[in-house]
């Protein structure tokens, strides 16, 4: 079992929550090139590592943060 | 050590039994050579019915295969073994039917007995919708003459007695995509006849080897790194599921790809009850009994990007209560083991084949959900890419570059799970 560490409510099942994914830099749309927002669309890291990544507290507070988590272990720590 | 390996036969068989003398191993250890044609990374089924039909159809022998474990460790061993063609576009439904003639035709071709079982499958539909999606895929299978057709619950039910079609269910069975032509192989047992078939035909499988660098000058690949020494190589094939987006660092190449877990598990062995596929993406469960009598049930992926193989309670939780909504018999069969297999998830849920911005690092990844299924046609189309030095017409549409030209193929209605 994984707790989710949500910053409201504390640690919670991770059923409750909802996965959003790796976290990256958002390419400026008004001066982004083509490639680089298909980059930022598509392009993941996909570490076997720490890697800090966004979770949705979808039956709770509903609300968004950044967790780091462990993807070999799914050890959670705070993102430094 | 004799160099011609023996024929698996009845009279082979005869021989053995009167005479008691041991086995040969089914492949040979080899040291590394300083260098290969061709490097495929990966000792799966994709990597090595790769190797296999470089050899058989192309005369490639100069092959070694890496894997970092064992033969058939990753995906290809962790899979639910269902072979199926009822795809929903003409060009899926062309692509998996020569897999599935392909795997029909593997026991006589690899001299490997690989339990081929060709005993129908059925996908659930439980409303309305599915059921129309359902008679689209039938007509679109038909129409590229391939066996498929949509059937009533009552057919449901004679075909799998055990199944519940009654009102009372929470996803009532409204009816179902019959595709007889369907069916079930033993897993590793396609491993290691294409393992068997490639060491055969002078190909090299190396295990315990992990690639730790793969090198790269002026724009092209001239070798490998691994844990047992350097490698030259003019052409590396990157076939490493769930691990490819790592491989892929290694040569510089980024890949769209991100690795979720896929649980299964499998009951104590039992009578033969179930005898075809049964398939319910509503409830994303799918059922089929092995030869030894177990049920194999699959789900869908795990809901957060993962490497790690460990099962977990969640999943097997989910699992009971949707297969006992399907067949509530089976409430006190017991389950032996549940494990998990990594998937490489595309954004568009297709596959990436062909080649790369590097010259002569290939890549054969991105086969999520489906993978075991598409092993020996792809095995078959990356051979002849990397003989050809370019993709046959099969697979032109998989390649890479078509993320960067904002090209993606909608394949997610492929797959008969949710993701």
């Amino acid at each position: 079992m994984m707790l989710i560490p949500c910053p409201n409510c504390g640690p919670r099942h991770a059923g409750e929550f909802a996965y959003v994914g790796e976290t990256g830099a958002r390419p400026d749309p008004a001066t982004t090139t083509a490639t680089e927002w298909r980059n930022y669309l598509y392009l993941r890291h996909n570490r076997a590592d720490w890697t800090v990544e966004r979770w949705y507290h979808r039956m709770g507070c509903r609300r968004y943060f950044l967790v780091e988590r462990n993807t070999v272990t799914h050890e959670i720590r705070p993102p430094s | 050590m004799r160099e011609r390996r023996s024929r698996y036969s009845g009279l082979a068989l005869l021989r053995h039994g009167i005479t008691g003398r041991p086995w040969q191993p089914a492949w040979r250890s080899h040291d590394l050579r300083p260098s290969y044609e061709v490097v495929i990374i990966g000792g799966g089924v994709h990597g090595l019915a790769t190797a296999y039909y470089l050899a058989r159809n192309h005369g490639i022998t100069n092959v070694a295969v890496l894997d970092k474990g064992y033969l058939g460790g990753g995906g290809s061993g962790r899979n639910t073994a269902i072979l199926r063609s009822n795809y929903l576009t003409p060009e899926g439904v062309a692509f998996y039917d020569r897999s599935l003639e392909l795997y029909a035709g593997l026991a006589a071709d690899l001299n490997f007995n690989v339990m081929f079982s060709r005993r129908g499958h059925l996908t659930l539909a439980h409303s309305d919708a599915s059921l129309r999606t359902m008679r689209w895929r039938a007509e679109v299978n038909k129409a590229s003459g391939v066996d498929s057709d949509v059937i009533d619950a009552h057919e449901v039910k004679r075909l799998v007695p055990r199944i519940d079609v009654t009102d009372e269910a929470r996803y009532p069975i409204l009816g179902a995509l019959h595709h007889p032509p369907g069916g079930i192989v033993r897993h590793d047992a396609v491993v290691w006849g294409y393992a068997r078939a490639a060491d055969r035909l002078g190909v090299h499988l190396h295990q315990d080897t992990e690639v730790t660098g793969i090198d790269v000058a002026h724009g092209r690949v001239t070798g490998v790194r691994t844990t047992r020494g350097d490698i030259a190589a003019p052409v590396v094939l990157n076939a490493t599921a769930g691990w490819s987006t790592l491989v892929a660092d290694l040569a510089g190449v980024r890949l769209p790809v991100q690795t979720f877990p896929l649980q299964a598990a499998v009951t104590e062995p039992v009578q033969p009850f179930l005898s075809t596929v049964v398939v319910s993406g509503s409830l994303h469960v799918y059922v089929s009994q092995t030869a030894r009598g177990e049920l194999v049930f699959g789900a869908s992926v795990d809901p957060f990007a993962s490497y790690s193989t460990r099962g977990s309670l969640e999943f097997t939780e989910g699992l009971a209560d949707h297969v006992l909504q399907l067949m509530p018999s089976l409430a006190r069969l017991r389950l032996l083991r549940q494990w998990a297999g990594l998937c490489d998830m595309t954004p568009d849920f297709a596959p990436i084949m062909g080649h790369t911005e590097v010259e002569g690092f290939l890549v054969d990844v991105g086969w999520g959900t489906y993978g075991f299924k598409a092993g020996p046609v792809a095995g078959e189309a990356m051979a002849d890419c990397i003989a050809h030095g370019r993709p046959p017409e099969l697979i032109a549409p998989f390649g890479l570059e078509r993320f960067a030209r904002g090209r993606l193929l909608g394949e997610k209605g492929a797959a008969a799970v949710g993701h």
